[in-house]
């Protein structure tokens, strides 16, 4: 035990003797945060459209002033055809345009449904749909204002659904995604700094020293992780704190709950991290090792998408995804207040798996060849 | 105190030690010398156990490299050819981590090393990786010492690092082995093969002759000329090779080292032709074979027969 606490303070005097590492401590979750919760959000803010007016009627108008009248929707251009629509949308000039067609007004006016029809710019995917969705919603209200007005109130009973959004009650979409990039800038600390450490041994040479000591296998993995453990939890207080003052994050449940979580996964992506280095000679193969698999886990998390929508193939294989069950605990812990007991599945399978890995981290480092 | 039988190991297609066997007995200062690639590294680390031989048997003071290997770690002191102490701690902060790993502390052995470490010592709060090549030398020797071993492993200790520090790194090994610490030293320096006990030449991974660097020397068996004339020693050299009888003929430094036969031709001979060939002013007598000479003659015989 007395090596093994000589090992980490060996780590740790080399840690913060290395002149990159206060940057990548504090720069790194400074930079995630700011950048990145203002940059991956869903919000539109934003439409540029144009407006196909056939019809150029009082009803039309009334449509376009309407549409015209949403922060969100940009009436940029009104042409006269469609094809002039879609000469704007390739030249980027617009994301959305709307078609009136010629006999609106009457139609509006007989009763008989008319049809309108939006071209989305579907390139612009997500900002796009939401686009549509809005827009169709803006018509579906004035085609429901005409009816009533029309019908002189006896279709005034139609029903009203309204939405309240619990957790997140304004829709805030940096509060949602605080969260999630916490995670991603937890997950790089673990997956990288811990084995980038343990192979640039390798590369120095070091490691042939080191290989004829007695120290065991176990204690040179351990001292390679828990100096990181350490340098994640501290990331995680550093990021909370700054989400809180920046966008007024919340903290609903236990702070002990959430640094426990966090712990567990750390160790789980650290021994990833070391096992790969295990495996891998130079400082470039574990960069390109674990960029790998932090893509395919980011991406899989449910953190952008998600995962309820995706095949079910799919969901099975997020079943190994670490960060899969870890959005799941910070996002819960953080926005909803859980408690351990709320999210003892995952917490108990990330614990399973970080044994594991940790285990056959070791196992997998050899000491001679 | 080192047994080596039999032991062979290939990377891929090539075969880096062919069948080895060596003694080294207890105190000795024993000398492997042979060019880079030779195999020295591949038959060290073996021995330090960070290589399994593909077949054969070794063992250090008695216990099996493959089987007691923790054994021998605690015994045994090793420098890699390759200065692999951690360049951003302190020469005193890797003296002590290495220490305790060992389960031991630096004034618990301090009078061990005293000889080496007082030369560093003035530097102890300099980074490793700061020191100049020399001083590095001495830091990973106190490090290789510091748990008491009673064999030590040193793995060209002096490739890269000047006459000076060169000399004194020799200087200090015959103080270890006068404290009877068993030595295994590998170096492509052949001048230093002479301060070793016992030398055994290593090339191409084949073991050669395995004796006193004396006797070595004085076993030679056949006749060596050393040989200058006026004109470039690459000219006679060429000329050198009609000479009949001639065994092989290599530069060294000033002049040239020519071996023929035994007995078979006189300096009056060798003249003759030299003058027939247009050479003047020749400067020619015969000498006693160095290392080097006993080195190119046993390996180029055995791998490269010469055709009498």
């Amino acid at each position: 035990m007395r090596i093994f606490l000589y090992i980490l303070q060996k780590e740790f005097i080399q840690i913060f003797r290395n002149k990159a590492m206060l940057p990548i401590i504090f720069v790194l979750p400074l930079f995630q945060l700011l950048v990145l919760a203002f940059a991956a959000t869903f919000e539109v803010k934003r439409i540029d459209m144009a407006v196909v007016d056939n019809d150029r009627s009082t009803s039309s108008t009334q449509l376009i002033n309407r549409i015209g009248n949403n922060p969100i929707f940009h009436v940029n251009y009104i042409v006269n055809s469609q094809d002039e629509a879609e000469k704007l949308m390739r030249g980027n000039k617009i994301d959305l345009a709307l078609c009136i067609p010629r006999d609106f007004d009457k139609k509006l006016n007989t009763k008989t449904n008319p049809d309108v029809q939006i071209l989305v710019d579907a390139i612009v995917g997500n900002a796009a749909q939401l686009g549509s969705g809005y827009l169709s919603s803006i018509i579906m209200d004035f085609n429901k204002e005409i009816l009533i007005q029309k019908a002189d109130g006896q279709n005034g009973n139609a029903i009203n659904v309204v939405s309240r959004y619990v957790y997140n009650t304004e829709l805030n979409y940096k509060i949602y995604m605080a969260p999630g990039i916490l995670v991603i800038l937890i997950t790089v600390v673990g997956m990288m700094l811990g084995g980038m450490n343990l192979v640039r041994e390798k590369e120095l040479g070091t490691i042939e020293q080191i290989n004829v000591t007695p120290i065991q296998k176990w204690q040179l993995i351990g001292g390679k992780l828990i100096p990181f453990l350490f340098i994640g939890l501290f990331e995680l207080a550093f990021g909370l704190t700054l989400a809180h003052i920046v966008f007024g994050m919340p903290m609903r449940g236990s702070l002990v709950t959430l640094f426990g979580a966090t712990s567990v996964y750390l160790i789980l992506v650290l021994s990833i991290g070391l096992f790969i280095s295990t495996i891998s000679e130079t400082q470039q193969q574990v960069t390109f090792g674990g960029f790998f698999f932090i893509m395919i886990f980011v991406m899989m998390s449910g953190l952008f998408t998600p995962v309820e929508s995706m095949p079910m193939w799919a969901q099975y294989m997020d079943r190994v995804n670490p960060l899969y069950y870890f959005v799941k605990i910070m996002r819960g812990i953080i926005l909803k207040g859980a408690s351990l007991n709320d999210i003892s599945k995952e917490f108990y399978t990330m614990l399973i798996f970080g044994a594991a890995v940790f285990s056959l981290a070791v196992a997998r480092y050899r000491k001679r060849n | 105190m080192i047994r080596i039988q039999d032991i062979t190991k290939s990377y891929g297609k090539t075969q880096a030690l062919k069948g080895v066997s060596l003694d080294v007995k207890k105190g000795e200062l024993f000398g492997l010398i042979g060019p880079d690639g030779a195999g020295k590294t591949t038959l060290m680390r073996i021995l330090m156990s960070l290589l399994l031989p593909d077949s054969g048997q070794a063992t250090m003071n008695s216990y099996d490299v493959v089987k007691e290997y923790k054994k021998i770690r605690m015994q045994t002191g090793y420098m890699p050819g390759r200065f692999s102490l951690y360049q951003d701690l302190t020469v005193e902060e890797n003296l002590e981590f290495f220490a305790t790993v060992f389960g031991t502390s630096i004034s618990e052995n301090y009078d061990l090393i005293k000889d080496i470490y007082v030369q560093i010592e003035p530097f102890k709060k300099r980074r490793a990786g700061k020191l100049s090549g020399g001083m590095k030398q001495k830091l990973a020797l106190s490090c290789a010492m510091i748990h008491k071993p009673e064999i030590l492993i040193l793995d060209d200790p002096t490739t890269g690092v000047d006459a000076v520090s060169r000399k004194e790194f020799w200087e200090m090994l015959m103080r270890l082995k006068a404290q009877g610490i068993t030595i295994l030293v590998s170096t492509p320096y052949m001048d230093e093969a002479t301060l070793c006990d016992r030398i055994a030449l290593i090339e191409k991974g084949n073991i050669f002759g395995v004796n006193t660097p004396q006797q070595l020397m004085e076993n030679f068996p056949e006749d060596l000329w050393s040989v200058k004339t006026a004109s470039s020693l690459y000219q006679t050299a060429k000329k050198l090779q009609n000479l009949p009888r001639l065994i092989s003929v290599n530069s060294f430094g000033q002049c040239l080292h020519v071996v023929l036969l035994k007995g078979k031709v006189t300096k009056a001979d060798i003249i003759t032709f030299l003058e027939q060939q247009g050479e003047t002013n020749i400067e020619i007598e015969q000498i006693q074979a160095n290392i080097e000479d006993v080195f190119i003659l046993t390996t180029e015989k055995k791998t490269n027969p010469v055709s009498l």
